[in-house]
């Protein structure tokens, strides 16, 4: 008998101390990013960024995301809906992790496109034709090339801005400032320097909206 | 108390450490993957193959005590402290980087951790897959 209660309490502290080692270990990572937040608020926003929304806003959305990731396609249509509810209060930075292999090829595209003013056109083109390059048993980011005639860049402009040397610079930062925000999924968020700890469409929106209340007290946003 | 009795606790005790620590390893891999989202690499997931499945065998063998039980953890103690000794052997650097059978993504020979200079994710578990398969044959000996 006293054997298994032994056992029983050993289970119950097992799980236990894996748990509040979990929560505690959850608060460290949230202090870090959030005192951070405050001292070095260029980490979320280093101003190369493409962004979308109006450039007086508030609340801050920083998306770190990798073209080729599945999850950030279907995250974008959600994000434009937000940024058009909270018009005037929000701004969406995307940034990239470009964790999928090949994905710093599409950055690189995506950089160049922007020489031509087709950033977003072409980030349409790369989401809508992921399924063709980004396999992750087989990817094939060649297959890109067939696709983005559809948004009417010069590609051999293209091409050739590729290797213009700023976009491997933004490149480079924002994998750093990935690494330092410990980004190891995405899309990962951060609004106003808080971090989205639980993924999820509804705990995005939770996270917006409370920074919403925060910096826009007194109105009533519907 | 009988001395075949105490012989018994004893018996029940060594099992019950083995367990502990099969199950310290499960919790603490998960840990390191789920909660700290290390990546494990193809090395880190043969160990874990062999040291989940001992959580169940020797939890099992405790009640009532069996020393089948044995019988079936050994030889999975045995394989996972294989692989541990041949990922520290790499991560040390001692078989070449080029010999090692990772693939694109994570390496194995990438440090997480390292606690007091020589406390490596790998070396936690060659230590308790050592310790497991050392409380194994010692409880072998006893009970033949």
């Amino acid at each position: 008998m006293e054997k298994k209660i032994i056992f029983a309490l050993s289970v119950i502290s097992l799980v236990v101390l894996f748990v509040l080692a979990s929560v505690y270990f959850e608060d460290q990572q949230t202090e870090k990013i959030e005192s951070m937040a405050m001292v070095d608020t260029a980490v979320f926003d280093r101003g190369h960024s493409q962004w979308l929304g109006s450039e007086e806003a508030k609340v801050v959305i920083t998306e770190f995301f990798d073209p080729g990731c599945e999850t950030c396609r279907a995250f974008h249509p959600f994000l434009l809906k937000i940024l058009s509810h909270y018009d005037g209060k929000t701004k969406l930075v995307k940034r990239y992790a470009p964790l999928h292999l090949g994905a710093d090829k599409m950055v690189m595209i995506l950089e160049a496109s922007k020489q031509q003013g087709k950033y977003w056109e072409t980030l349409d083109v790369m989401f809508e034709s992921q399924q063709h390059w980004a396999s992750h048993s087989n990817p094939q980011p060649e297959n890109i090339w067939q696709f983005l005639p559809e948004t009417g860049l010069d590609i051999d402009k293209l091409k050739a801005d590729m290797s213009l040397p700023e976009i491997r610079g933004i490149l480079q930062q924002d994998m750093m400032d990935a690494k330092t925000l410990n980004v190891r999924k995405t899309p990962q968020f951060f609004v106003n320097g808080r971090p989205l700890l639980e993924f999820g469409d509804r705990q995005l929106l939770q996270l917006i909206q409370s920074e919403i209340d925060k910096h826009y007290p007194n109105q009533n946003v519907n | 108390m009988t001395s075949s009795e105490q012989k018994s606790n004893t018996n029940w005790t060594i099992l019950f450490i083995a367990w502990l620590m099969a199950s310290t390893g499960t919790l603490g891999s998960l840990f390191f993957s789920e909660v700290m989202e290390f990546a494990p690499c193809t090395l880190c997931w043969y160990q874990r193959i062999f040291m989940y499945p001992l959580v169940i065998t020797l939890g099992i063998g405790l009640f009532p005590l069996d020393k089948n039980a044995i019988r079936y953890s050994l030889p999975l103690a045995v394989a996972g402290w294989l692989f541990a000794l041949y990922h520290n052997l790499l991560y040390s650097g001692i078989i070449p980087e080029s010999l090692q059978p990772c693939r694109q993504g994570v390496s194995c020979t990438e440090k997480y951790i390292d606690l007091f200079g020589f406390l490596t994710i790998p070396m936690l578990s060659l230590i308790l897959f050592t310790a497991i398969t050392a409380l194994l044959v010692i409880l072998k000996r006893r009970l033949s």
